[in-house]
């Protein structure tokens, strides 16, 4: 019996090592190849995206700007990307399936850069150019980086803040992650803004919840222990809508919710006045600008280190802008 | 083995059984007296925990956890383990939107949950026969559940988070029928009774513990083993839903891909609460106690403002104290 306990003990940390980095198992791979372009008759040849999702609203937003682009260069558009952000491998298989097709230029939203490294080589060896978009490709293969500068869009959102509480109070935040790059810079753009230009606002300490429910629960900890807090960020969707749920299980009426990104769910508080507003990215214009940015790199052009493919803050009165609505996804 | 006979006793050694009740009995009164010591130094230290409201917000943050470790705990008691809880509960959840959300569905709510608790036994059953009759290792087969239960959520919801706007469905959370006390506390306390008389007073939790305590002798005296065993695991899978249900039912939104991780803390909670990893021994109370401790510590370092990654390493303490203390009693177990 001894001998079980001790298997089950060592079996308890693998299940750890494994739930850590589950990443590697292709569960769902559904739809995870997008089908070439029809009547690319006259293209000029294929570039080749390969994002961090495929499923997801916001890179099906990315496909739509980056095939418009296509279209006005008069490019083909294949775009792909992993079933999850956590399946890494899957990924490099498709970075290597696009080196095999030799397309013209190939644009990369890294999951891994260290992983990459070896394929990011045969794509230099092969003088394909690489554009990275979405978050930066860590060296110094690509020609550029078509990324949200996330951090002046979270000053923004603690701009829109200080202006919601009339310039003073306390405000909390939660942050969906406190250990990827973007989810660090969501989070320092916001405290940046409110300690070096709203000397009378208070902040508290952040707190890190990565699903709706221990948003919830965070948010709820933060009010309950600050009975005059003001406002609450949140760094994601889930992050908010945790703050908006909170909110509402302690009756704390006037809370100012400022939070990051769009989804259906959040884009319904902001319309119901439960939340005051959002900062965006612009995945369709990310798209657009990763297409443009690979076509110039084909014809030779010189390239910024980085194009920034902007943000826009919505709230409910200008939620059904045009503008603003092309990059809001349910 | 003392351990075997623990749990398999007759009538006839009476007094070994007032021993160990006893025994068992201080353990559960360590980790209670922990929970109470530790309420009373946040109530003295966090700003705001000493409210009154605080308390049964804890039982309303705790009960999804808490409800599938009530589940786990009879699994741990065969000396099993189940890993599939974590993604089981998004798909749970996800197949309870299925059923009640007007967007799919829209079946009325007595038949949603019953449909989505009969769909928790399933998995349940899946996981119970391929221990029991494939001879697959618990750990193995319920890490097999957990990735496809992850790869199911994730297809049938496409993704995309999922609205339960069924009428009455989110009274089942934070509403409160008792006032001051969410429903999902109450809930919470109701299964936690259903679970002890299942654990003490049925067949299905005496059998758990003697498969635990030695499943070959447990055979050997006319038990269908392999059947009670895969019901352990239905029963775990039934708890698993419920704390779907009310996961679910907090927001009436289901995140399809959020459920993973809390496989680890709902066997944390087990072990904490003092039933034995190593099977034969199990103790509903405690998983109670030990849900509502490590809740406590997340809300109430939250509300002191102290940095969230401590959460953790408190939480692993705790576990690795639990773990130890039951190694020291085996070990004295065995030398009597």
């Amino acid at each position: 019996m001894r001998r079980s306990f001790k298997t089950l003990v060592a079996a308890g940390a693998a299940a750890l090592l494994l739930s850590a980095c589950s990443g590697g198992t292709p569960a769902a791979t559904p739809g995870d190849t997008a089908a070439p372009e029809a009547g690319a008759g006259d293209s000029k040849g294929t570039i080749y995206l390969v994002s961090k999702g495929f499923q997801h609203r916001f890179w099906q937003a990315v496909k739509e700007g980056a095939e418009d682009a296509g279209q006005e260069f008069g490019y083909t558009i294949e775009f792909v990307g992993p079933p999850s952000e956590k399946d890494v491998t899957i990924q490099l298989d498709q970075l290597e399936t696009a080196l095999a097709t030799n397309p013209k230029a190939i644009g990369l939203a890294a999951l891994d850069t260290a992983a990459a490294s070896d394929v990011l080589g045969k794509i230099a060896d092969a003088n394909i150019p690489l554009i990275a978009f979405d978050s930066g490709v860590d060296s110094d293969a690509p020609l550029t980086t078509v990324s949200t500068d996330n951090n002046a869009a979270a000053e923004e959102a603690a701009k829109k803040m200080v202006e919601l509480i009339g310039g003073s109070g306390t405000v909390g935040l939660v942050c969906h992650d406190v250990t990827s790059q973007t989810g660090k810079q969501r989070c320092d753009g916001f405290k940046n803004y409110i300690t070096s230009s709203a000397p009378d606002v208070k902040l508290l300490e952040e707190l890190v919840a990565g699903s709706v429910d221990e948003a919830t629960n965070a948010a709820k900890s933060l009010i309950n222990s600050n009975a005059d807090i003001k406002g609450i960020y949140g760094t994601n969707e889930a992050a908010a809508t945790g703050a908006v749920q909170a909110a509402i299980e302690v009756n704390k009426e006037g809370l100012q919710v400022v939070g990051f990104d769009s989804g259906e769910i959040q884009m319904q508080a902001i319309r119901d006045g439960k939340q005051a507003g959002a900062v965006t990215q612009s995945p369709v214009k990310m798209g657009y600008e990763t297409v443009k940015a690979a076509v110039d790199a084909i014809e030779g052009k010189e390239l910024p280190k980085v194009i920034d493919s902007g943000f826009a803050w919505y709230d409910a009165e200008n939620i059904d802008d045009p503008e603003i609505a092309a990059n809001l996804y349910e | 083995m003392s351990t075997a006979t623990r749990s398999v006793e007759t009538p006839a050694n009476e007094p070994s059984k007032l021993v160990t009740t006893l025994k068992s009995s201080l353990q559960q009164l360590f980790v209670f007296a922990a929970l109470i010591v530790v309420y009373i130094f946040f109530m003295i230290f966090a700003n705001g925990f000493a409210a009154p409201s605080i308390l049964p917000d804890i039982l309303l943050r705790a009960a999804p956890i808490g409800i599938m470790a009530l589940g786990a705990t009879f699994v741990i008691a065969t000396s099993g383990i189940d890993l599939s809880v974590g993604t089981g509960l998004s798909l749970a959840a996800v197949m309870t939107a299925w059923f009640l959300g007007s967007d799919f569905m829209g079946l009325p709510l007595p038949i949603g949950l019953l449909l989505a608790l009969l769909f928790g036994g399933l998995i349940g059953l899946v996981n119970g026969l391929n221990i029991s009759f494939l001879g697959l290792p618990p750990f193995i087969a319920t890490l097999g559940m957990m990735l496809v239960a992850r790869g199911l959520a994730l297809v049938i919801s496409d993704t995309r988070p999922m609205q339960i706007d069924a009428p009455g469905f989110r009274d089942l959370s934070t509403t409160t029928t008792i006032p001051g006390i969410p429903n999902a506390a109450i809930i919470f306390i109701l299964l936690a009774v259903i679970a002890a008389v299942l654990l003490g007073k049925t067949l299905l939790g005496r059998y758990a513990l003697a498969i635990g305590s030695n499943e070959e002798a447990t055979r050997l005296s006319g038990v269908n083993v392999k059947v009670w065993k895969t019901l352990v695991y239905v029963t775990a899978g039934m708890f698993m839903a419920a704390g779907a249900i009310l996961y679910a039912a907090r927001t009436g939104v289901v995140q399809p891909a959020e459920g993973l991780g809390m496989e680890l803390n709902v066997i944390a909670a087990v072990v904490i609460g003092g039933t034995s990893l190593a099977g034969g021994r199990a103790n509903i109370l405690g998983t109670v106690v030990g849900a509502l401790l490590m809740q406590t510590l997340i809300t109430g370092l939250q509300m002191m403002q102290v940095n969230q990654s401590w959460q953790f390493v408190v939480t692993g303490v705790i576990v690795l104290a639990a773990v130890f203390a039951d190694n020291v009693r085996r070990s004295r177990a065995a030398a009597v």
